[in-house]
């Protein structure tokens, strides 16, 4: 009976000012304990950046780009750091705080007496998500450009994309939320998560698997994130990066609707 | 005030499935009304709030609250609907005000206006001085306030309080009927779940009394006593195992006699006539109670069992 109608135009500006005011109450909730929590989100692929990017770099030596340009192999991993932890920043906040606030905290019970609906839930649930994942790509970035692995441009460039990975797998994270019973699935979630950040063209070039290997590769939301990251990072690809925009954007839009519909089915019992 | 009711159910029906929670009521709620649901648990008592707070949609029947449609205009209809709802859903992660102030930032209330109506609810609820503090220490009658105040916080034209004192002690009950009886005054429309009949006698104007999902009578509190029982009851307990013995005896006695498992109760005009005639039939029970008749007793009458279990 309730389907979920996208909405309409002129309730907009209504819409997004609810959704903003679910996005507000997680920031009245930032609480000293939770920075400490923020802070590993940023420290991690940093972790990576050095150890892999930096140390196992120096055995490797410089890498070859598909458009031919050289770069040294930390230059080729920091771009796909920066995507991953877009992803796990945005899949921590969306999957496993909203499964909490929905399911144990019975948060929205709450929300959904008042003039907020489950779509801007959703929506501001992933606004906040984006405030999160976007402070570490730009400090990640800022990491980058200090290190020489980026110039300052096309960091500014690569800013946007690094955001668009989080909608993406924040909208993703979100609709898979509410499918999840209980948190023992979030095992499940990570290993596949943890797959994703080992295979998806992060540390090798995809062009390295066997072809069938390579196809499903490239069609994961992960590598298609990378791709346009360190497309836009090292100037390479040409303009494969519209196809990457649109894969995410699509990704964005069916996550949100997902999440949207199943939490409308579950809060308006 | 027009006379349009500000909530109107016709033939309202939620199914869960194969369960009927609410099998076809008729309902109408008018200004400034105190408004009540009585029953047991399981009545339909809840899914009928909830359907009125706009947050499940009715399996069939009409329902218009405020003149709009609740599955179409839900955010106008809870724009203006204060939710009291049976469970505390506050945010343990905010302190006491800023449940209050984040709650009427869904609401679109501006920040300024927000932190004044905050401290003023507060103080409405007594919580002034826990203002600062985290939702988790406050006690059940604390939290069951602050959830009040909360329902409040933009100024509703109804308020909706499903069990608004279960689970609370006698001292945080009074404070609660208290504070809601204020309400009242103020004019503003409450409507409420109880199983509680002296809950539903002292706040409310009128109400209607559930069972299984339908309405089995509506009134005021004195006229549906009136209607459906006598003016006295006595209440007779026997030292004996069984009660059933004795209620043979007691037959003819007044208009009705009840047997419940511990205790008989003799529905009469006159108490004190009555005792005196059960003397005199030669029976000499442990404990003799004269009382006035109650909601309960309307509700045994009606349904032939208690409402609390």
């Amino acid at each position: 009976m309730l389907t979920l109608v996208l909405p309409r135009l002129v309730g907009v500006p209504a819409a997004s000012r609810r959704a903003a005011s679910v996005t507000e109450r997680n920031v009245a909730a930032l609480k000293p304990v939770y920075w400490l929590l923020l802070a590993s989100g940023f420290v991690e692929p940093l972790l990576y950046l050095f150890s892999i990017g930096v140390g196992v770099g120096a055995l490797v030596g410089d890498l070859t780009l598909p458009g031919g340009q050289v770069v040294t192999y930390a230059a080729f991993v920091a771009p796909a750091m920066l995507a991953s932890s877009a992803m796990t920043g945005a899949l921590a906040e969306t999957s496993f705080n909203l499964f909490g606030k929905m399911k144990y905290m019975r948060l929205y019970d709450g929300v959904i007496a008042t003039p907020v609906r489950p779509f801007e839930i959703a929506l501001g649930e992933l606004g906040w998500a984006m405030v999160r994942g976007g402070a570490y790509s730009a400090a990640f970035l800022l990491v980058m450009v200090a290190m020489g692995l980026t110039g300052a441009v096309r960091a500014l460039v690569a800013f946007p994309a690094a955001v668009l990975v989080g909608f993406a797998f924040g909208a993703l994270g979100m609709a898979l939320a509410t499918f999840l019973r209980s948190w023992q699935d979030f095992d499940l979630l990570a290993s596949v998560q943890f797959a994703l950040f080992l295979f998806s063209g992060t540390f090798v070039p995809a062009t390295t698997y066997p072809a069938a290997l390579r196809w499903l590769v490239e069609v994961t939301p992960l590598y298609r994130s990378v791709h346009l990251v360190r497309g836009v990072a090292l100037a390479d690809g040409g303009w494969s990066w519209l196809l990457d925009v649109a894969y995410l954007l699509v990704a964005t839009g069916l996550g949100l609707l997902v999440a949207a519909r199943r939490m409308e089915r579950l809060l308006y019992r | 005030m027009t006379g349009e009711p500000l909530i109107r159910a016709r033939g309202l029906v939620k199914r869960f499935g194969d369960f009927t929670a609410v099998d076809g009521i008729d309902v109408e709620v008018r200004a400034g009304e105190a408004f009540g649901f009585l029953g047991p648990n399981g009545a339909g008592k809840s899914s009928t709030m909830r359907m009125v707070g706009c947050i499940s949609p009715p399996s069939g029947g009409e329902l218009r609250i405020l003149g709009m449609d609740p599955v179409r205009d839900g955010p106008a209809i809870r724009a203006r609907l204060g939710v009291c709802p049976q469970l505390d859903n506050l945010d343990p992660e905010l302190t006491v005000r800023e449940n209050l102030t984040t709650y009427a930032r869904y609401f679109g209330i501006p920040r300024r206006v927000a932190r004044e109506r905050a401290a003023e609810l507060l103080d409405f609820v007594q919580l002034g001085e826990r203002a600062d503090s985290r939702v988790d220490p406050l006690s059940g009658g604390m939290k069951r306030r602050l959830t009040i105040a909360r329902a409040l916080v933009n100024e509703p034209d109804i308020v909706l309080l499903d069990e608004p004192t279960t689970g609370l002690d006698p001292q945080a009950r009074h404070l609660v009927w208290e504070r809601l009886f204020r309400l009242k005054q103020q004019g503003v429309t409450l409507v409420l779940t109880t199983h509680y009949m002296d809950e539903a006698e002292q706040l409310c104007d009128r109400l209607v009394v559930m069972d299984g999902g339908r309405i089995v009578a509506e009134g005021s509190p004195r006229e549906l006593i009136e209607r459906h029982s006598t003016r006295e009851v006595v209440e007779l307990r026997f030292a004996a195992e069984s009660q059933e013995a004795f209620a043979g005896k007691l037959a003819g006695l007044g208009e009705r006699v009840e047997v419940l498992p511990d205790r008989v109760l003799l529905y009469v005009a006159d108490g004190d006539a009555a005792v005196a005639e059960v003397a005199a039939l030669g029976l000499t029970p442990a404990t003799v109670l004269v009382r006035r008749s109650s909601l309960e007793d309307v509700f045994l009458q009606l349904t032939g069992r208690t409402l609390v279990d």
